[in-house]
């Protein structure tokens, strides 16, 4: 059952020669095999593929690294030659001619690559339903929905059919879906991973970042993608600690700050119940909590969705029929190949979100929208740096609920937007955030606590992370036990 | 009824970088289609822009040449729209930050005064406001066949200087002017081969006419589609004629843009619907957007190169050129690189000045070259021009001395030599000619004798054309009066 193991257990006994790689993926391919069919986590996997992927792992490459480690990719960033749809339509057949950096960085140091998964329509969502390849179940329910909209990515990692996942988080994308399905995400600071071959959906809230059984785990492959890149301008030039080691001190006098905007009307009495539990865990470990405010939290909902869709507007007009993806059939002119390529090739929510974001870009609802969006946006971004003079990190729910039914907002896209109303915050102001598992609820739904921390500072929440988890059990359960 | 012009010019410019803007591909015109691409100048999905320090160099120079305010803070933002020679569906450029803003150009205007056969032209100064200049990304381009279209990416991503002027031309002339002064610029700049053929440079113009007492500006069309800078001012005038002849019929202008039709030398109504784009700018999130750096700023000014404004007053003061040569010798940087290499070698600037100006320009104006390929050493004029200062050519010979150096690219003592052009300043050689020349015109002999002093000048005309021009004027002269003034 090597499947089920984590990362860093599978490095330990690779070095050890207990192990090769290729058991590693045969015994994730069992998995798939038996399991897929009712989770559709994944959006492209040829066994074959991997299978030669991972026979013709190099020898040569650093063993230290994640040589023999499969890892499954969102279907938004590009691996060269192999398909990279975004779980869209419009995309369908397209095959990129490069590597994300974040691909050429895992391939370096061995990681073998196994496959895309589904995700929601260009990440809109937050459930994976908006996938041209069929919803994701969640592993724990599969009458319930994964979370999203890194849904495959969380899934495959919770249904142990991946060791771990790359997914992308632009409100919440990863943090949310690690939440509902009892795994670990992790958002890095914005500018902290390359989003250099990530297709975009919202350039200046875009983060590509890990989804792992521990946290541990999403330490090591947070390393393993980091650091400055010539080919990402808004990629930080600072330094990329060693996290693994730094993670494990203590965390006693750590002061977490506990925001009230996070505990109101509409939070699930079981989530609240699990988050107090963890706070008192916490503060066991010797962390101070406190509560604290963060009094702009109620517009970051409105201004993601205009700030979001605005760039995801212009983002997307390059899915024209011209040069690569779908191309309507029986076009009578280019404005009819626009019209047609774009009217089969994006779904629902993807034509919402375009239309929306048109709409706070056009001239005449440009200040009233989009630019009073940004001034907005700047004081949730003040509202944490003042937290942060006080405070290391600051620990809420990550979603108000456990995982909801297949179907059950998809056509109400309010209610959907306001899952990830704990999440958006983090990604407006561009800090770090991980979401760990930190209960069940009576139906045997995974609860996650969401821990926010400085710009660049990812290893005071990680170090947290890892301090809860190594005095809990919530992150050895397994769905179906 | 007396109308006032009034023009704005927006020239795009290919700065020649290696690179293009935002990739590292290369910006080599002429090659094949598709070739000078990546994912990023293609915009692939997930491709990201990394901004050319060189391009922006390059701007600031442009800026700082045209006495532009640059901006502090470098941003760039979006243009969305739709068009097939868009890979990304909207351009990188920059909108309400632009790299500078608030210049201007000088140029030198005549204004005739007087009838038509006395007319005195004032050459005076007008400075014309530049508005902004910014730096944006090219687009690629299209072929239309029959049945298809096709693309070529090579130009997309090329980086595109956008200068825009204030509308302070009042003449198709200005317009004409005005270019000129801003191409020789940007020559001496070396920041773009501006060539409008090779589409390294285009113009779009805004006219409009209003009454000289109006303070309001008319309505506006917008002119594109012009090669040349002769274009620009022919469009011009086509279309101030059009509007001037609406406007007197009481018609209204209607704001659109046309186009320029070489050919018929018209300019007609653009055939497209999209006239009122909203192009949606916004901040590009890809760039972020960063504080232009003082030292960078700084060492740019320090390696500007002199421009022609100041170039022409160092040649005013140094060389003691007139206004008007050295105006004309500075307006092409080959030309006044040329001219002061001459100037070292040779002592009298004034000369070359003359020389120059007169028959080596007519010489590349007959034989459509540029200095830069005109197969004449600076050290070969210089040398002949001093020949003539001691005696050895006359002028004359010098003017036909001058197209052989040229078309045999020889050292013009070896040609006097090979063809034996040395000035005759042989006394009695000369005696022989003169006489010759007095036999066979007596009536002019007479008429010198007489008093009629303008008549000696015809004989030495015969006396150089006998000698094909190698008789030394002066001693024919003097021989000349003596002999008939003997002769009284």
């Amino acid at each position: 059952m090597l499947n089920t193991l984590t990362a860093h257990e599978l490095i330990n006994l690779l070095s050890k020669g207990d192990i090769l790689p290729i058991d590693i993926c045969n015994s994730i391919i069992n998995k798939i095999e038996k399991q897929e069919k009712s989770l559709n986590a994944l959006a492209h996997f040829d066994k074959e593929k991997a299978l030669e992927r991972c026979k013709n792992l190099k020898e040569s490459v650093n063993k230290g690294g994640l040589w023999g480690i499969p890892i499954f990719i969102k279907d938004n960033i590009s691996v060269k030659d192999e398909l990279t749809t975004c779980s869209s339509k419009i995309l369908k057949g397209f095959k990129p001619p490069y590597n994300a950096t974040v691909i050429e960085k895992l391939i370096d140091i061995g990681a073998v690559l196994m496959g895309k998964t589904n995700m929601d329509e260009f990440a809109f969502g937050s459930s994976t339903e908006t996938s041209c390849y069929g919803p994701t179940r969640n592993p724990w329910d599969l009458e319930r929905i994964p979370g999203g909209s890194s849904g495959g990515s969380a899934a495959a990692v919770a249904g142990d059919e991946a060791i771990f996942s790359l997914g992308s988080d632009t409100g919440g994308s990863i943090r949310q879906p690690a939440s509902l399905s009892g795994v670990v995400g992790l958002k890095p600071t914005y500018g902290r991973v390359s989003r250099y071959g990530l297709i975009a959906f919202a350039s200046s809230l875009d983060q590509i970042g890990p989804i792992t059984k521990d946290v541990e785990d999403a330490a090591i492959l947070l390393k393993a993608i980091s650091g400055r890149d010539e080919m990402d301008s808004t990629s930080a030039d600072i330094p990329v600690s060693d996290y693994v080691s730094n993670i494990k001190k203590g965390i006693k006098g750590l002061k977490i700050g506990i925001p009230k905007e996070y505990f109101i009307e509409g939070v699930d009495k079981e989530v609240k119940g699990s988050i107090k539990l963890a706070i008192e865990e916490l503060e066991k470990l010797g962390a101070v909590c406190e509560d604290t405010s963060l009094p702009h939290t109620e517009y970051a909902v409105s201004v993601y969705y205009l700030v979001a869709t605005a760039e995801a507007s212009s983002n997307l007009a390059r899915f024209d029929g011209v040069q690569y993806g779908m191309r309507s059939e029986n076009i009578t002119s280019i404005i009819d190949m626009y019209k047609k390529t774009r009217k089969e090739g994006f779904g629902d929510e993807a034509k919402r979100r375009i239309i929306l974001g048109t709409f706070a870009l056009s001239s005449g609802y440009y200040d009233a929208y989009y630019s009073k969006a940004l001034k907005v946006r700047t004081l949730i971004k003040i509202d944490f740096d003042r937290a942060f003079e006080k405070f290391d990190a600051i620990v809420t729910p990550t979603s108000p609920t456990a995982a909801f039914k297949i179907g059950e907002k998809i056509s109400d896209p309010l209610t959907m937007y306001l899952s990830d109303i704990f999440t958006i915050s983090a990604n407006l102001a561009g800090i770090p955030g991980i979401s760990i598992p930190c209960g069940f609820t009576k139906n045997n739904l995974p609860i996650g606590l969401q821990i926010l921390g400085k710009p660049f500072d990812e290893e005071t929440i990680l170090r947290i992370a890892w301090n809860y988890e190594q005095n809990t059990e919530w992150h050895k359960r397994k769905p179906g036990s | 009824m007396d109308y006032e012009i009034v023009i704005g010019l927006e020239v795009h410019l290919q700065l020649n970088t290696k690179s293009k803007v935002f990739c590292g591909c290369s910006t080599d015109f002429g090659s094949a289609p598709n070739t000078q691409v990546c994912p990023v100048c293609l915009g692939f999905p997930g491709s990201l822009p990394v901004l050319n320090r060189r391009a922006l160099e390059l701007g600031a120079k442009v800026s700082i040449a045209l006495n532009c305010q640059i901006a502090e803070k470098i941003r760039f933002d979006r243009k969305n729209y739709f068009y097939p020679d868009l890979p990304k569906g909207y351009q990188i450029s920059q909108f309400d930050q632009p790299l500078a803003q608030h210049g201007k150009l000088s140029i030198i205007v005549g204004n005739s005064r007087g009838r038509s056969l006395q007319k005195i032209v004032d050459k005076t100064e007008k400075k014309i406001r530049i508005r902004r200049v910014h730096l944006e990304e090219d687009t690629g381009k299209l072929f239309h066949q029959k049945d298809s279209s096709l693309i070529d990416f090579n130009r997309c991503g090329i980086p595109l200087l956008e200068i825009v002027s204030e509308p302070d031309m009042n003449s198709p002339e200005e317009a004409y002017l005005y270019l000129t002064a801003l191409k020789s610029i940007l020559e001496y700049l070396d920041v773009s081969d501006c060539n409008m053929e090779e589409a390294s440079l285009r113009c779009d113009a805004n006219i409009s006419l209003r009454k000289k007492a109006d303070k309001k500006l008319g309505t506006k069309t917008e002119i594109k589609n012009m090669n040349s800078f002769k274009g620009v001012k022919a469009a011009l005038e086509y279309e101030t004629k059009r509007q001037m002849g609406l406007l007197e019929d009481g018609k209204r202008i209607i704001q659109e843009t046309r186009l320029y039709n070489t050919e018929k030398g018209v300019t007609e109504p653009m055939r497209s619907k999209e006239e009122a784009h909203d192009y949606r700018y916004f901040p590009e999130p890809d760039l972020a957007p960063f504080n232009f750096e003082k030292s960078f700023l700084k060492s740019i000014e320090k390696n500007m190169p002199e421009l022609p404004e100041h170039k022409k007053n160092r040649f005013i003061k140094d060389y003691q050129l007139s206004g008007y040569d050295a105006g004309i010798i500075v307006s092409d940087k080959n030309t006044a690189d040329y001219f002061e290499k001459c100037a070292s070698l040779y002592s009298n600037p004034k000369t070359i000045a003359n020389w120059l100006i007169g028959d080596v320009f007519a010489y590349m104006k007959a034989n459509n070259v540029s200095i830069k390929d005109l197969n004449l050493k600076e050290s070969y004029l210089s040398g002949m021009l001093r020949m003539i200062d001691s005696g050895v050519i006359t002028g004359k010979v010098a003017k036909t001395l001058l197209i052989e150096i040229i078309q045999t690219g020889k050292d013009p003592g070896k040609l006097i030599k090979e063809k034996g052009l040395e000035q005759i300043s042989d006394v009695k050689l000369l005696e022989a000619a003169t006489d010759q020349v007095i036999a066979e015109n007596p009536k002019s002999a007479e008429d010198f004798k007489n008093g009629k002093d303008n008549a000696i000048m015809f004989l030495v005309g015969k006396v150089m054309q006998k000698t094909k021009g190698r008789a030394d004027p002066n001693k024919v002269n003097e021989i000349l009066r003596n002999k008939l003034k003997g002769d009284a």
